[in-house]
């Protein structure tokens, strides 16, 4: 077992502040080869722990969008059909059965991302994105796939898996997944990151940061989430409107609310919040800002 | 799994004394008990964690087993506290450790109106308007007694607030789940009929026609992707519905089978998401868990602000494009009628209808006259009666063409 500490180290090299749950989860995944199902808000940065992990194994990471009606030719594999044809065309009076075998040959096999993932090498990061925007059927199809990691391709057989990904699917709770899934992975839940966690993720990822400086980014974030709005602003947008403070020299926000104020369109993204947040209501928030 | 590294170690699991092991088992019923998906892998993968050192660090064997237990948000903010109460001996609000409450533990929301239930009526005014069962002669009698169709017939254009005997009433709700399932089947089939391909599958045209030196002369048709309609159901469970909740529910209870998607709420005063007691599969049992949540809780009608709950912390999940918003309701709203309004504006915004059943609508000489429900009516796509079990059959061609 990879101690959790060691995790959250390597996680933080490549740019992911993690809590400790997080890497506990990290830690599960690999001594009871499960995938890893992480749910929550959008915008907790649920991709970014992902990315991180095959920044961490020093892999690759394969991954798969999901989205309403995609099927196993868009996941799994498909045919090269112009290929196919030119060669159907190309061998024409060679009889059926040995133009057949041909063109259903590994040559005209194109990979999607599931096929990569279980026949790379090396084992890579597979993130199944958004899983809950695929199909009810997708999600049965994937479960068989997860759990016997081989697929059967009719005119080609089985291939088994060379290598077994390490599996992290993310969901944003639009529908409600089965339980045949939930119970094959390791479930944890990404909330907004707390005010210390979130200065950190800004300090390690924007330059120019201070440290002060991320801290007041991450409490005033933190005080707009406690505000009646429609699309609370994630992470990313917290690093969006950090990049733009830094970028336009404030060092301190209680110097330029002007600047704040008018960079808030980084973390409001409908008109309504833009309403709603006056430069009363900011200004208060400020206020609290020590 | 043989190709992918040491996995758990058994030899190890058998190491575990016998008197870990049997807390352990105990620790995963008390889970199980608690609506948790504990399955005999996870039995094995804990005990597999028990060997591999956690088991002498409780943070950590606590956040491990957190992750390899829990399946949803609710157990997640759940298991701190079990784990707690179990190996550290914590008191943990009792609520939580009763076997077999999982579902309105797992609800704050189901917890809270069954509280308003207890608590008994709120104000009464609005129930006023509403004309009691006591002012209409129940109809009971002869021709009520007929066996077979006949009896449906008749009591198909009875009001429900008239059906006062417990044995109309049980025909009622027989009839109203009848006639569910009647429409289940019938939707299902021009669902059916309705899904034709026309997008060319190259894959099974290429297949056909390799006899042909590949020129596609017999084509392979895509089928079309069945796409499930969404139904959502806000019903009302107000004091001046509650002559009308329990056919509703059983109706309800019937149709959400056919719509493979389907969530259900209940309002009065407050939001409460009942999807769960509604896919019971004995509607009787469904409906006893509802019926007490809806009934006693007579109060005044929130609407405008059960909808902006809704809008707020359900909508995202529950709609998407190809949603059906039900509201049953007579639309007397107590609250604030503007809100209403503007609430439904948001959610007419999200969804691709909103259908609108009021029981009142059936009366002789009613209009729409109330604040709420002319508020609501510019975002309502169907306004209709909803009062006999005849109304809700007219219904079908609608919902059919969704």
């Amino acid at each position: 077992m990879k101690n959790r500490d060691e995790i959250a180290q390597g996680l933080a090299d490549c740019g992911y502040i993690a809590d400790t749950e997080l890497a506990t989860a990290i830690a599960l995944m690999q001594l009871l080869k499960r995938p890893l199902l992480l749910e929550g808000e959008a915008g907790v940065g649920k991709t970014e722990v992902a990315k991180a992990l095959a920044c961490v194994h020093g892999t690759e990471l394969i991954r798969l969008q999901c989205y309403e009606g995609l099927d196993q030719s868009s996941a799994l594999y498909e045919w090269n059909y112009q290929r196919q044809l030119l060669a159907i065309q190309a061998h024409r009076g060679d009889g059926a059965s040995a133009i057949e075998d041909q063109i259903f040959s590994e040559k005209y096999l194109l990979e999607r991302p599931l096929l990569a993932a279980i026949r790379r090498e090396r084992p890579p990061v597979l993130l199944i994105d958004e899983i809950d925007r695929a199909d009810d059927e997708f999600e049965a199809f994937l479960l068989e796939l997860l759990s016997d990691f081989q697929v059967s391709i009719p005119e080609l057989g089985t291939i088994r898996a060379t290598t077994i990904p390490h599996v992290v699917l993310t969901s944003n709770n639009t529908r409600e997944l089965s339980d045949a899934l939930r119970r094959r992975c390791l479930y944890h839940y990404v909330g907004y990151p707390d005010v210390e966690r979130e200065a950190r993720i800004i300090l390690a990822r924007i330059d120019g940061t201070s440290a002060s400086l991320s801290l007041q980014i991450a409490r005033m974030v933190e005080g707009i989430r406690k505000e009646e709005l429609r699309k609370v602003p994630g992470v990313a947008e917290t690093l969006d409107w950090a990049a733009a403070l830094v970028g336009l020299d404030v060092r301190d926000l209680h110097d330029a609310p002007e600047a704040v104020h008018e960079t808030l369109m980084c973390l409001l993204k409908t008109q309504e919040d833009r309403v709603r947040l006056t430069r009363e209501v900011a200004a208060r928030i400020l206020g609290k800002v020590a | 799994m043989s190709c992918c590294g040491p996995g758990p170690d058994f030899e190890e699991i058998d190491a575990v004394s016998r008197l870990v092991a049997g807390r352990l088992a105990a620790f995963l019923r008390t889970l199980r008990d608690n609506g948790f998906l504990v399955g005999l892998a996870e039995d094995r993968d804990a005990a597999a964690l028990m060997a591999a050192g956690y088991a002498a660090r409780p943070s950590l064997l606590r956040s491990a087993f957190k992750h390899l237990v829990s399946a949803r948000k609710p157990d997640w903010d759940k298991f701190d506290g079990l784990f707690d109460a179990f190996w550290l001996g914590k008191r943990v609000r009792s609520r939580s450790m009763i076997a077999g409450s999982a579902t309105s533990a797992n609800n704050p929301s189901l917890k809270s109106l069954q509280e308003a239930s207890e608590r008994g009526e709120g104000d009464r005014s609005v129930t006023d308007q509403v004309p009691s069962a006591d002012d209409a002669p129940p109809a009971r009698g002869g021709e009520g007694r007929m066996e077979g169709a006949s009896r449906a017939e008749n009591l198909a254009e009875v009001d429900f607030r008239k059906l006062a005997d417990p044995d109309q009433v049980a025909q009622a709700h027989e009839a109203a789940a009848r006639l569910a399932k009647v429409m289940r089947t019938r939707l299902t089939r021009r669902d059916l009929a309705r899904r034709r391909g026309h997008r060319l599958d190259l894959r099974r045209t290429i297949h056909k026609n390799i006899s042909h030196g590949g020129v596609p002369i017999v084509l392979a048709k895509r089928q079309r992707k069945d796409k499930p309609l969404r139904l959502v159901v806000l019903l009302d469970a107000s004091g001046s519905m509650s002559m009308y909740t329990s056919v509703f529910l059983r109706f309800i209870h019937g149709v959400l089978d056919e719509f493979r998607e389907a969530e259900a709420f209940l309002f009065h005063t407050r939001l409460a998401h009942v999807s769960g007691a509604m896919k019971e599969r004995d509607a009787a049992r469904a409906l006893d868990r509802l019926s007490i949540l809806a009934q006693g809780a007579g109060g005044g009608t929130r609407i405008g602000e059960s909808l902006q709950t809704f809008n707020r912390h359900h909508a995202a999940r529950v709609i998407h494009s190809r949603s059906c918003v039900m509201i049953v309701s007579d639309g007397y709203e107590t609250g604030d009628a503007a809100l209403l309004g503007r609430e439904m504006a948001a959610l007419a915004k999200r969804c691709r209808r909103i259908v609108w059943l009021n029981p009142m609508m059936g009366w002789q000489g009613y209009a729409p006259e109330a604040r709420g429900i002319k508020a609501a009516l510019p975002h309502v796509d169907l306004y209709a009666p909803a009062h006999t079990l005849k109304s809700l059959a007219a219904l079908e061609p609608y919902l059919a063409r969704l």
